[in-house]
């Protein structure tokens, strides 16, 4: 008798796709209602979006006449190509900013791999060497003839603005939450009042400022570039947000850790480097990314200075007379770029919390 | 308090701008090999990309022909796009040396903040668009119309004036964004669409059948919009102004981009003559070689074959220049140069 009721599988409809649909859609009649709107909702805007960008679409061609279909024409983004990538840096130059999108790829793709060796010191070639490497390929110099930023633009732009102010708003980030909760009143001071400043104002004015009020105060020929002026209120502004996130880390460390690192005589360096910052950021690595996420949004904001970042240059592309009217592909290009890096960010921080954690 | 407002800003008007202007921007260009010309981010026509990102439209021609005045040759440019907001700083602080960006000379920017306007590239104003098959072809046929139109701004303002002084009866129809406009007038609730003309010739294309509309030659207010440079410094302004005029000029005696060589060859006429460097002296006056005129037509062209080039008929922006303030005085326009002699 007790071997039959083992044998017994349960109902079908408690179980697989019915069972959970039953579980999870239908369990109350409000929650079918529930579904059957959502159902209803999904119905009315997904196969019309679907056939606008891909079934009805144009994607070969070469000319605005070839895109004859009633959905989106993907020629016009196939056309403008190299301009939304490179922006308007010169033709024959293209291969400086190629080698850097390669190595960029290159290390990413070795950091992301699991159990590789001499995953330090990719971290730190891209950290450290990198950034130095495209200076002169980008700018020019060594030999390289000099490319002005005002002809850098596109994806390209988005990145520089994006990893100058990912890589240096961090380090000065922790400094200024190290400054702003320590003894001395001098330091504390002035890390406050910077942190307070710059979270204060809104990006917008930062940079307005920084493109049109700084020049007038500068004597006449002494032309600040204007990418750098922009880079520096980026990366100062992401600083003081990221300042806060790691006070916030700080704060959360139970007070004996720190008593317990300084009964094992550490200086406050020794302690903060060893004991203090891994444990504290790792706490709030997803605050951190998500200033990232946003500081990487936010680099559309460079369009009111008059540069033109991946958003910018789609933008300005379309004023082409031959390409007017097809603002609705560029922004919806422009959205799934987007979206690609912040949710690739997201789920790097997500490993990131995953790898890191110790359990407690 | 307006007037101590006034006089605080004109205070640090002038304490900021006094190393701005400077003397001698042309040696400096002509030193440097270069000069640096601030432009739109994307006015269709008139300063937009082609597909290999180089500028070009009717306001980066003026810069083009202002190079090949000076080197003869019409690609020693550097162009800076610029803001709405950031343009007049640009130039004050020496960042551009010309702003050719869609700016309206008005008494307040010429008389204010140290700007010094060149000239007139395009006589803008307010237009009317219309369906191709409603058979109107003069905004003075609008009697009862009902026209689509942006809120709160100049445009309803100098609607409403038109329609009074013309006694003419019409309905508004006003909306907040310009979006919003075009589809209300793409979906039929309106006879006709009212705004700047270069702005309906821009929103035009973003109908669904584009040709089946019409901008009228009409043009009931005044924009009239030109190249600027800083003020005091009369030799660059002269370069500038004289670079426009040169355009114009060649048009109206005939010398276009692609007979300018076999003209030149053979004219009899001495104006042709001058405008062709032959008679000399032209280019002694604005410390420019002779064939500075030469250059600007041969390398960018008169004006009729910017206009049509960039904004023309049959182009995507199509403004007709036939019947508009932008044709010139032989054809009943208002474009007219003083003589280049």
């Amino acid at each position: 008798m007790s071997d039959t009721s083992k044998n017994i599988t349960p109902p079908v409809i408690e179980i697989g796709i019915v069972g959970w649909m039953r579980k999870n859609l239908f369990s109350t009649w409000y929650n079918t209602i529930l579904t059957l709107i959502g159902l209803y909702f999904i119905y009315l805007i997904i196969p019309p979006l679907f056939s606008w960008i891909f079934f009805d679409a144009t994607f070969s061609g070469t000319t605005r006449d070839d895109c004859t279909s009633s959905g989106a024409c993907w020629v016009f983004i196939k056309q403008n190509m190299k301009l939304i990538i490179y922006g308007l840096y010169p033709s024959d130059e293209l291969w400086r900013v190629n080698i850097a999108y390669f190595l960029l790829t290159v290390s990413i793709i070795y950091l992301l791999i699991p159990n590789l060796k001499y995953k330090g010191f990719v971290g730190v070639f891209l950290l450290l060497i990198f950034p130095i490497i495209c200076i002169f390929l980008f700018s020019g110099g060594l030999g390289l003839e000099n490319v002005e930023t005002r002809l850098w633009g596109g994806l390209f732009l988005t990145l520089v603005i994006a990893g100058v102010g990912i890589v240096l708003s961090l380090p000065i980030g922790i400094m200024l939450a190290l400054g702003r909760r320590s003894k001395l009143p001098v330091v504390s001071l002035l890390s406050t009042i910077f942190i307070e400043i710059w979270r204060g104002v809104p990006l917008i004015t930062v940079l307005f400022m920084a493109s049109n009020m700084f020049p007038l105060f500068m004597p006449e020929g002494v032309n600040f570039d204007k990418l750098i002026r922009a880079l520096i209120g980026v990366m100062f502004f992401s600083a003081a947000y990221l300042a806060e996130v790691v006070r916030g880390g700080l704060q959360a460390m139970p007070k004996g850790q720190y008593e317990a690192s300084q009964a094992a005589g550490l200086t406050y360096w020794k302690m903060m480097v060893l004991i203090i910052l891994p444990q504290s950021l790792k706490i709030v690595i997803p605050a951190i990314i998500g200033s990232f996420i946003a500081l990487f949004k936010d680099t559309t904001l460079v369009l009111i200075i008059g540069l033109f970042d991946f958003l910018g240059i789609i933008q300005f592309v379309g004023t082409n007379p031959d390409w007017l009217g097809f603002s609705h592909e560029g922004y919806v290009f422009a959205a799934a770029i987007f979206w690609v890096f912040c949710f690739g960010m997201s789920r790097y921080s997500q490993r990131l919390e995953k790898k890191l954690d110790t359990g407690n | 308090m307006n007037n101590i407002k006034n006089a605080i800003l004109g205070l640090l008007c002038s304490v900021l701008m006094l190393p701005a202007a400077y003397a001698g921007t042309l040696d400096t260009v002509k030193e440097q090999g270069f000069f640096n010309c601030g432009v739109s981010q994307g006015v269709p026509g008139f300063s937009n990309p082609d597909e290999n990102g180089n500028w070009s439209g009717i306001d980066v021609d003026v810069c083009r022909a202002v190079s090949a005045a000076i080197f003869g040759d019409a690609d020693k440019v550097k162009y800076v796009p610029l803001t709405a907001k950031e343009r007049f700083t640009a130039l004050q602080a020496g960042e551009i040396d010309v702003l050719s960006r869609n700016t309206t000379w008005t008494l307040s920017r010429d008389a204010q903040i140290g700007l010094e306007f060149a000239g007139v590239n395009f006589y803008d104003g307010q237009g009317f668009m219309v369906r191709k098959d409603s058979g109107i072809t003069s905004a003075m046929e609008l009697d009862s119309a009902s026209v689509c139109t942006n809120l709160g701004t100049t445009t309803e303002l100098n609607m409403a004036d038109f329609f009074r002084a013309n006694s003419m009866a019409y309905e508004p129809v006003v909306f907040e964004k310009a979006d919003e406009v075009v589809n209300a007038y793409d979906e039929g609730r309106c006879d006709t669409y009212t705004t700047d003309k270069s702005g309906l010739a821009a929103q035009r294309t973003k109908l669904a059948d584009p040709d089946a509309h019409v901008v009228l030659p009409e043009t009931i207010s005044k924009e009239p919009l030109g190249p600027v440079v800083r003020e005091g410094d009369g030799d660059w302004a002269d370069v500038v102004r004289w670079s426009l005029n040169a355009m114009i000029e060649a048009e109206e005696f005939g010398l276009t981009n692609s007979n300018v060589k076999t003209t030149c060859a053979i004219t009899s006429n001495p104006v042709v003559a001058r405008l062709c460097g032959k008679e000399g002296g032209t280019g002694a006056g604005l410390n420019l070689g002779d064939s500075w005129s030469y250059d600007i037509v041969s390398l960018v062209g008169n004006y009729g074959d910017v206009y049509e080039k960039h904004v023309g008929e049959n182009t995507p922006v199509g403004l007709a220049r036939a019947g508009s303030p932008n044709a010139s005085y032989k054809n009943g326009g208002v474009l007219y140069a003083p003589p280049a002699r």
